[in-house]
């Protein structure tokens, strides 16, 4: 508990700097049409000025191919898909998707401290264990690490940005997502409701 | 650099410098953009599973619609250049696999690699341990490739850039009408899912959708109606420029210079023969491919997954073919082609001795037929067909091959 709440009415007139700065208030999400159409407009901003969509698992699968190749150089040497972007000389971190990745991190937290949404939390359903709720999302982030890596792109690299230049094989990945997720949901409705 | 009738998508020599930055800041309005709309919480995401809310399904078809049909305006309207727009390359069963595997991964985890990583820069625990678990994923599936039928599996049914205008083999204006279509028909479903299991009042929704919905199915139409640029639309613009390199003889490689490259590892050759296929089995050069005149760009396919050091060899009999067939190909932007000067004639009259000469001597008057005579079709078993690399040395030739840089989207976004 700050000051802040210890005392009330200091706090309407005189907010601490820390409040200011850390508590703001906590705003509505955005109209999800409104905020699709501003996602098309970067993602065509992109595609107008350098030819490339958006991406993520690519920025990441080059983060972990740095950290192998300062573990185990030789390695990746000698893997035909890490030296493709770690072999030799060959920079992994020196590449457009990186970039982009580290801004996504950066806007991401910006739009949430802008909006009262930078909260350290757990975001769960109501029958699971906060335990659970994390070890979960262990597994399904593994599982789609994996996935995205066999298919060449995730939801961003894939689905967005191969369905607006109506890449037929990101279509195909599209609806297999929301395949593979449909049809596990009734499964693991536990999870979330 | 490459020339194009276009004026974008901007080359890495032209952003120069500044790329980093481009990347940067397109990098956190993307963020931005993800985490106004919820997708910083697993909760809102996963509910599109249980069609509770459909947040996922309206955004991720909002940003699509508007996206596609901005790209195909600007397309049209003949300011960006398609052909240098990444697009994915289709890799049908991996795509599919790998697919499936993900939308397991986001219902039981309850995000994807970017939705992730905008929640955990919003201090989101659940989204730090999913980013985690992406990051073990991507390493788990590339020590797996270790395993040749995974790496085989993985690099199976190529089908390279392929569109839905050439699945459909239907206009691209078409297309991109019907996805907008798709998707609008997609939203009123979703919009009555809300309010119907969601329990939502569907009197919120803001009614300034209905106008945004017009507004896009107009500008859809509005690509449909002005068509995308042709083969022919595209060679005009530039005849003037290109047609230059022709008359002075820049593109037009002696056997010579052609010979040289051959035997050069930092270049990729690929030398396409588009003369009939009676004239290629009767003699070609060791390693040209022989494809029909029309088929060359499609045989060439995406521009985007060459490498930057890929040269083109365009060859005919004589060079009336090969020049039509070299036209196309700028005109569709394929960076560095060439010609090969005089033809398989002129190969042949460079790299045989006399007696070849008088042994095969033809008297075939018309322009680009093969004007050598063959008893036997042997193809490129013949010693011209891969010539004595040190037969270059006592030859006088001006080189003309100059790499150009790459244009365009790079990909490498999903690697």
């Amino acid at each position: 508990m700050t000051a802040a709440t210890q005392k009330p009415l200091m706090s309407v007139e005189q907010p601490s700097a820390w409040s200011r700065i850390f508590r703001r208030d906590l705003k509505a999400y955005a109209n999800p049409y409104l905020g699709g159409i501003l996602l098309g407009v970067v993602l065509f901003s992109n595609f107008f000025l350098t030819g490339n969509g958006l991406g993520s698992s690519g920025g990441a699968n080059r983060i972990i191919v740095w950290l192998e190749d300062l573990v185990a150089p030789t390695h990746v040497d000698t893997n035909a898909a890490l030296a493709a972007v770690a072999g030799g000389v060959r920079d992994p971190l020196d590449n457009w998707v990186v970039y982009l990745t580290l801004g996504t991190a950066i806007g991401g937290f910006a739009s949430g401290w802008m909006n009262g949404r930078l909260k350290l939390e757990i975001n769960k359903g109501p029958h699971v264990t906060a335990r659970q709720r994390l070890m979960f999302a262990f597994i399904g982030g593994t599982a789609f690490g994996f996935g995205a890596r066999m298919a060449r792109g995730c939801t961003s690299g894939q689905a967005l940005s191969g369905g607006a230049t109506l890449s037929a094989g990101s279509w195909a990945v599209m609806f297999a997502i929301f395949g593979g997720a449909y049809g596990l949901a009734y499964f693991v409705r536990r999870l979330w409701n | 650099m490459i020339t194009t009738p276009f004026l974008f998508p901007l080359s890495a020599a032209t952003l120069g410098a500044m790329a980093p930055f481009l990347y940067l800041a397109i990098g956190i309005a993307f963020g931005y953009a993800l985490e106004i709309s919820g997708f910083g919480n697993s909760i809102k995401l996963a509910g599109q599973f249980y069609f509770k809310e459909m947040t996922v399904l309206k955004v991720m078809f909002t940003a699509i619609i508007v996206a596609m049909v901005l790209i195909f305006l600007a397309s049209a309207l003949g300011i960006l250049d398609f052909n240098l727009v990444w697009v994915n390359p289709t890799y049908l069963w991996p795509g599919i696999l790998g697919g499936l595997i993900m939308g397991v991964g986001f219902i039981v985890g309850g995000f994807c690699p970017g939705t992730s990583l905008v929640g955990a820069s919003t201090l989101k625990l659940d989204a730090i341990v999913f980013l985690v678990g992406v990051y073990f994923g991507i390493f788990a599936f590339n020590e797996s490739l270790s395993i040749p039928a995974m790496t085989a599996f993985w690099e199976s049914s190529y089908l390279g850039r392929l569109t839905l205008m050439d699945v459909f083999n239907a206009e691209t204006g078409v297309i991109v009408l019907l996805v907008v279509l798709m998707a609008l028909f997609m939203f009123w479903g979703s919009e009555q899912l809300e309010r119907i299991v969601g329990k939502m009042d569907a009197s919120k929704f803001p009614r300034w959708r209905y106008f945004a919905a017009g507004g896009v199915v107009l500008v859809a139409a509005g690509v449909l109606f002005i068509g995308q640029p042709t083969t022919t639309t595209r060679w005009a613009k530039l005849a003037p420029v290109k047609q230059q390199l022709l008359v002075e003889r820049k593109v037009q490689i002696h056997p010579g210079e052609l010979l040289s490259i051959m035997h050069d590892d930092r270049v990729n050759l690929v030398m396409l023969d588009v003369r009939s296929e009676a004239d290629y089995n009767t003699f070609h050069i060791l390693d040209a491919k022989n494809v029909a005149p029309d088929g060359a760009l499609k045989l060439i396919g995406g521009l985007q997954y060459q490498s930057t050091n890929t040269v083109f060899f365009i060859m005919s009999n004589d060079e009336t073919t090969a020049t039509e067939v070299w036209k196309t190909l700028v005109a569709e932007s394929v960076p560095n082609v060439y010609i090969l000067e005089g033809g398989i004639n002129n190969w042949l009259a460079v790299f045989t001795d006399a007696t070849f000469k008088q042994n095969h001597a033809s008297t075939m008057p018309a322009d680009d037929y093969l004007r050598f005579k063959f008893d036997a079709a042997l193809g490129a078993q013949y010693a011209a067909s891969s010539p004595n690399p040190d037969l270059v040395e006592g030859m006088t030739f001006t080189k003309k091959v100059i790499l150009e840089g790459k244009k365009g989207g790079s990909g490498g976004g999903c690697g």
